[in-house]
Formats: C-alpha cells, structure tokens, sequence
C-alpha cells in the first residue's frame, strides 16, 4: 500500500484480567474505507478509543501519517486529522447546527466568535459532500439521522481526513442507513479515509473495501471484500457456525387476541387510526414498518402502559377495557420492549428483581418480598435461557445487551406465556444472541403461545412470521401471507402500498 | 480520562479513603489556623477533645447527631426516588411548631406515654403536609420541587416566627420570641441523665434500621427504589409511580417533620427561631456522605456533629475565628464527598 494515512500497531490493552485488544495491527489507505467488524465486546471500541487518544494502549503504536501520535491526547488525534463519530452522538440538543459544529474550534480566550465564517465553511463542506443541512437549525428538532450528518460534518469541519463511525447504523432506519452509505463512498471517492465499525454483515459487505474481523480482542481475519463472503464472514466473527433456525409449518388455533377500530390520539394526533387485527394461538403475526409510524403506540397499548381513545380490544374471547401493566402480565401476556436498556431492565438493580419486578404479587407475602423466591426463578432463568456474565445478586447492567434479552425473554417465556409481545427483539444484538432469540420465539409459537413481532428488520420478519401486516402512519395494512410476498412487497406496503393485499386469516 | 464504577471494593480502599479524606482537609485547615496564629497540631487535638473528649462533650456530640439523622433520612429517603426535598429545613421547623403547639394547648394533662407518641403524629404530619404540596404541583404542573421545597424553607421559618412572636408567643419569656414551653409530660426521657442526650438518639437509630428493612425487604421498597433508578422501566414493569412518589413523601417530610418534634421535645422545650442550625439541610449532605443508605445515614450523621462540636470546640478553646471553624467543617464534609466518590468510582484513562 503506498498512501498509508494511518498505521496501528501491535497495540494490546487489558482491563483488569480482561484482555481487550491483544496485538492488534491495522493500516489504512488513502481512499480506503476498512470495516471492523466484530461482536459486541471483541475489542471494536477499545482499538478506536485508543486510537483516538481515549485510552492509552498497553503496548503498541499510533501513527498518522507517519507522524507517531502521542498516547491518550484525544486533541493531538483531532489535530493530526482523526474524525469519530459517536454510536451515542456527543452534541448539544439545545444549539443550533452551526454552534454544535463550531463548538471546541476557536480558543476559548478569543474575544468574538467568527461566526459567518464558520457558517461559510460549514456550507462549502455540505455541498462537498452533499450532506444537506440547515445551520441554524436547533439540533434538538433534528431526526437521527440528521443529527448524524451533524456529528460528521463537525468531524469534517475539523479538518478529518481520516473518519471513524462506531456502528453508525445502529440508530438508523434502512432508508437512513442506505443514505449514509452512498455518502460515505463519495466521501471516499474524494480521498478521505474511513473506518467503519459495525456487526452487520450485510452493511459491511455493501460498503467496505476490506474488512478487518476481530474476536475476543483478537484479529481473527483479514479480507477483501471481493474475496469472502457472509457466511465466511459470520463464522469468523462469531467462531463457530451459525444458522438462523427456520420456521416449521404449523397450524394456527383459537383467535386469543383481537383488535378492532382501535385509535390511540395523544398530543392531538392520532398515533394508531382505526387498527385491527387477529392473534392467533400458535401463530407469529408480524407487524412491519419504518420506526415512527406508531409501532411503538401499539407495543405500548398492548403492553398496559397507554388506554385508547377508541375501538374495542377483545381478549380470549373477551372485551377489556383498557389493560392496565398488572392485567397484562396476570392474564398471560409476555412483553418484550423495544427499548430494553429504557424500559425492559432498571440497569442498577440485581438480576433477580429485574426477573420478578413487573410479577411482585406473586413473589411476596404480606408485602415482603420473597428473595429466595424471586433469587430461585432468576436462576430457572439464567440456566433455561443460557444467560452469560452474571449471578443473580449482581447488577444487570454488567450483562451485554443479548445475555440481558435473554434475561427479558426468559422471564416472559419461562410462565409459557399465551401471548408475546415482541418489540424490536434482535435490535442492536449480535449474530449469535439473534439466532438464539429468534429460536426461542420459535419455540414458544411452536408450544401454542400467539407472538405478535413488532420489528423494522425485514429479514427478521420474513422468517419469523406466518403473516405480515405493514404500519404506516399509524394504519395498518390487512395481512398477508408471509410464504407469498418477497422483499420487494414488503418494501412497498411499508410505504404505504398495500393495494390487494389479501386478508389471509 | 473517565469514571469507571468500582465492581468491587476492597476492605482497604473502605477503610483507608475516609481516613485520607479527613487527613487531608484537617491539613487544609492547618494553613488557616497557622495563619491565625495557633498552634496547629494543639487545635486538630481540641477538634478531638471538644467533641470526645469528656462524657459532657460526647453526649454533646450524640445529642447533635439524633436530629441529623432523621433529616438525612428525610433526605435518603426522597434522594432514592429522584423526589429532591430540599425542604427539610421548613418541614423540621413546622414539625416543632406543631408539636409545641399541640403539647402546650391540645394535649395538655395528657400522661408521657400516649402523649409524646400523639405529638410524633402531629409534628410528623405537619411536615407531610409541607412536602406533598410541592409534590402535588409537580405531578399536576410538573413545577420543578427543588425549587419551590427550597423556597418553602423561608415561608416556613418566617410562619414560624409570626407564630412564635403572636398567638403562640410565651407570655413569660421577657419579650422574647419564642413559644409557650411543651407540657412536662411531653419532655422526652434522658437517655443519660446530667446532661442533654435523650430518648431521640435510640428513636432516630432504630427508625434508620426500619427504613433499611423497608428499602431491601418490602415491594414498596423495591418498587419505590426502581422508580428512582429508572421511571420508565418502572413504569413498564407496572409501578404505580404517582403513588409510590406520594408514599416517599410522606415518609421523607414526615421524618423531617419528626426530627424537629424530637428536637423540640428533647432538648429545648420550646420553640425559637435558632433551634436548628441547620439541621434540614445538613440532612441533605448527610445523605449524600452515606450514598443515600440509611444505615449510612447513621454513621454520617455521627461524623458530621463530630465536625460541627469540635470544630465549635476547637475555634473556643483556642481564641481563633469561629469562621475558621465553620470552614472546617465544610473541607472536611466535601473531602469525605470526595472519598466516597472514589470508594465506589475509579478513575481510567
């Protein structure tokens, strides 16, 4: 390789007795654009924060090119022309475009702020790079994907030529992250170079020239993009053989979950207009859609944490009112929430009040909670769900993101729910814990439990359900059958096209 | 650099970090006092003495600790649930006002035994009621409690006073304003006698280890406790987080409002407008040394009069300001804040 920009080598850094990056080299080409690609906690982050100046590595170097960056000065990195972009965007919501950008480029001891011509670089960057902003736009207002033309811009403005992205889809909808990518091979096209971070192995092969694996803090690979492929690529990263499970045909029961008319209007706005649709017993009914188009009101309604407005909700044969968290739970429905870390655990509490919290009433007695109780049902559910990384008195905020859905999948699933409420269940997840969700929802459909599958993923959809019905604006599509529409369909009735969809219940 | 949570402590790093921390702000104090003009390692020796050094000084010491105690409680206990009741002060204040009044015109005649516990009710309730008002404007206006618990602090004590200086004023005080005296029956049993340590001590300690129980062992505790840690996970899993809010403040202005009623009834008898030196807010920075346990609470407590009375003690004995004292006390308050930071954080880079 001639234009190297930036060389990392041999950099190791342990925390405590965990080894997170162990000898680990990477270079970078002018023009380049390398994914890291790996499982959550393979070291990914570590490598950057070092290479950012975060950390300061154990052993090993950072150069920028050639010049030796000095250990854990982020500044020195910024100045030498390292760019990053946040998973977690570090900008200010109440600023406007302009000031979060500007923010940290002029000496805090100049007098005035040169304000137009910070506006005047910011715009020549935005055309460059055709990343339409509005400067004086409150951040705040923003959707996420601006924000993160934000983030990058800001790195841009400093003068980047090298960028890196901590899984920069993670946040994104498809059409977002489809975008961002085209943006970020012109980006590469004018002689920046990127790393990419991501554990998405369709990402990765669409966008990457090369793709650098890491497993447990190790390098395990290296590959040009022309020269694997997903599956090589899945079974490097995770280092085993991994297959998502199949759906088996089976034959629905009774409906036990009936929706009819059902308008939920808060704000003024009507988040769901007059939904309807039918759960049955055995089956998996999949709800699909863009974020945003009131999948999250219904995962809400269904979960007892929103009443409706209008429409009736009828239950085992039965009209509710509306269901309060404590109906939900005491009838037999699981819920699984699409925020796990907001809604789904209290990340300082242990794993087992985590396990009981939301079914208190039957692991107390007079008040008292029963410990040993409650301490006996979480380790039902750490050995029955293969739980990793914790005990049931520690804090669950130590498990990764899938060991802790497991934990949530587990408390549902472990009382054979008659109904799950699944939102979003492999969101943000790696290839592993995906295969393990997807196969216990799997099995609870094939036990009789009716899965209502909230999700954005089409691929998660499709193989998981057994009808699809696609959210748009808060209306919802009549269903159809998931054996004959392909992702071109799908596509379209998450665009609001439904046309002749066939009512296949 | 960043802060890192500490998974595990080890027994060294518990013990040692307080003990640096008070090193290091009696060594800040040392440059004031020098600059004074006192001997420096005779005043850190009268810090001591003033506040242990004697049965009257330690009963001293036990005597300002039982207030602080409650008020840090009070504030543990709303600090869990993310309620900022910076109201203590005020609910202390309106608890003693209460009580007094009660004794001196209600329950008059009545016997010790159901008397004292009648007048706990009353003072407890009294500063019930001054932090569910600010608690109800949040849940109905979302108005901000810290701000209007903190200005009630000043319509309390000014209330107070109007009180002390009209109906509830003493005839026989000469003039002064203070309330008429609490009835004999209603003056808590010394738990010593000569001198002022009373039955509060042993009240306010036993209520700590209550409390604990509550917050580990009881639904309520659990539940009050997710809803301070994480509100919409709450809510999801289904706590009622309106009601578990009203409940937390009940108890914590209730025992704001108990600890000026044991105050009250303890030592003074009556009421004047200095019979807290701060005891509600100090409550605030007790809580905060004991991380919000209430076992802590105890300990901090314990350690905060230390502070006070032989910091007191010290700028007395040794002819120096007694504002030297009062920055004593403050180093060696932020200096343990920091000290307890760092027993459960660490710092990575």
């Amino acid at each position: 390789m001639t234009d190297t920009v930036l060389d990392i080598k041999n950099v190791s850094k342990s925390f405590g007795d965990n080894l997170a990056n162990d000898d680990i080299s990477l270079s970078l080409a002018k023009g380049e654009i390398v994914a890291l690609l790996g499982e959550n906690g393979a070291g990914k982050t570590t490598l950057m924060s070092i290479l950012f100046g975060h950390y300061v590595p154990d052993t090993g170097s950072v150069s920028v090119m050639g010049q030796a960056l000095p250990a854990g000065k982020p500044r020195a990195a910024i100045s030498a022309g390292v760019g990053m972009v946040h998973q977690h965007f570090s900008l200010a919501p109440n600023l406007t475009v302009l000031e979060n950008v500007m923010t940290g480029t002029e000496s805090l001891w100049s007098i005035g702020s040169n304000v137009s011509a910070g506006r005047k670089k910011l715009l020549d960057i935005s055309q460059r790079f055709g990343l339409k902003v509005d400067p004086d736009a409150r951040l705040g207002d923003l959707s996420v994907g601006e924000q993160q033309r934000v983030e990058i811009l800001k790195a841009l403005y400093n003068d980047a030529r090298i960028l890196v992205l901590d899984e920069p889809t993670a946040v994104l909808t498809k059409l977002e992250a489809e975008t961002l990518f085209s943006t970020l091979k012109d980006m590469a096209r004018q002689g920046l170079s990127l790393i990419f971070i991501s554990h998405k192995l369709d990402e990765v092969m669409a966008t990457a020239d090369r793709i650098v694996v890491l497993r447990g803090g190790r390098q395990v690979a290296e590959r040009k993009v022309g020269e694997t492929s997903k599956a090589e690529l899945a079974e490097l990263m995770v280092g085993r053989k991994v297959t998502r499970p199949v759906r088996e045909a089976s034959t629905p029961g009774e409906i036990v979950l009936e929706a009819a008319g059902i308008t939920v209007r808060s704000g003024g706005v009507d988040r769901l207009k007059s939904v309807d649709f039918r759960l049955r017993a055995g089956e998996v009914l999949g709800i699909i859609g863009v974020s945003g188009n009131g999948q999250a009101v219904l995962a809400q309604l269904l979960s007892g944490t929103i009443g409706r407005s209008a429409g009736d909700l009828v239950l085992f044969g039965k009209g509710v009112g509306d269901l309060t968290v404590a109906d939900a739970v005491s009838c037999g429905i699981g819920r699984i929430p699409e925020d796990r870390n907001r809604d789904g655990v209290i990340g300082e509490m242990a794993i087992w009040e985590n396990a009981v919290l939301e079914r208190l009433p039957e692991f107390s007695k007079a008040g008292l909670v029963d410990r040993k109780a409650g301490i006996a049902f979480a380790t039902r559910i750490i050995e029955g769900f293969d739980v990793r990384g914790g005990s049931p008195t520690s804090r669950i905020r130590l498990l990764s993101g899938g060991n802790m859905q497991k934990l949530i999948l587990g408390r549902n699933l472990i009382e054979r729910p008659k109904i799950l409420l699944a939102a979003q269940p492999a969101r943000g997840l790696d290839e592993g814990a995906v295969a393990a969700v997807h196969e216990r929802i799997l099995e609870a459909r094939k036990a009789g439990t009716a899965v209502l599958l909230i999700s954005e993923d089409l691929d998660e959809v499709m193989a998981l359900a057994d009808r699809i019905q696609a959210i748009v604006g808060g209306r919802l599509s009549p269903s159809v059958n998931a054996e004959h529409v392909d992702a071109q369909r799908l596509g379209l009735m998450m665009a609001g096209e439904w046309g002749g969809a066939s009512d296949a219940v | 650099m960043r802060f890192e949570r500490r998974e595990h402590r080890s027994t060294l790093l518990v013990v040692a970090t307080p003990i640096l921390a008070v090193i290091a702000a009696l060594a800040i104090a040392g440059v004031l006092i020098a600059a004074a003009g006192a001997p420096v390692f005779e005043a850190y020796w009268k810090i001591l003495t003033s506040a242990f050094g004697s049965r009257l000084s330690a009963t001293e010491t036990l005597t300002r600790a039982s207030p602080l105690i409650l008020t840090g409680l009070a504030a543990a206990v709303a600090f869990r649930a993310r309620l900022w009741n910076i109201g203590g002060e005020g609910q202390f204040y309106l608890g003693a006002i209460a009580a007094a009044a009660a004794s001196a015109h209600l329950f008059a005649g009545l016997p010790s035994l159901l008397q004292i516990p009648l007048l706990f009710i009353v003072g407890a309730f009294a500063g019930m009621v001054l932090l569910l008002v600010p608690l109800w404007l949040r849940l109905r206006f979302s108005v901000d409690e810290v701000v209007t618990t903190l200005l009630l602090n000043f319509v309390a004590l000014l209330f107070v006073s109007m009180l002390i200086d009209g109906v509830l004023k003493d005839p026989a005080a000469f003039g002064w304003p203070q309330s008429e005296a609490v009835d004999a029956a209603a003056r808590l049993p010394k738990l010593l006698a000569r001198s002022r340590l009373h039955i509060g001590l042993g009240i306010a300690v036993v209520i700590a280890f209550l409390i604990y129980f509550v917050q580990t062992r009881t639904v309520f505790g659990v539940q009050s406790r997710a809803a301070g840690l994480n509100p919409s996970g709450a809510v999801f899993a289904g706590v009622p987080l309106g009601r578990t809010l009203v409940i937390v403040a009940m108890i914590s202005g209730g025992l704001a409002g108990l600890a000026g009623t044991i105050e009250v009834l303890g030592v003074k008898g009556y009421v004047t407008t200095d019979l807290s030196p701060g005891y509600g807010y100090s409550g605030i920075v007790v809580a905060m040394l004991a991380n919000l346990n209430p076992l802590g609470v105890v300990l901090a407590a314990l350690f905060t009069a230390t502070m006070f009375v032989g910091a007191d003690g010290m700028s007395r004995s040794m002819g120096i300001p007694t504002y030297i004292a009062d920055v004593t006390v403050a180093l060696s308050l932020l200096s343990m804040l920091v000290a307890v930071f760092f027993t459960q954080y660490r710092i990575r880079r």
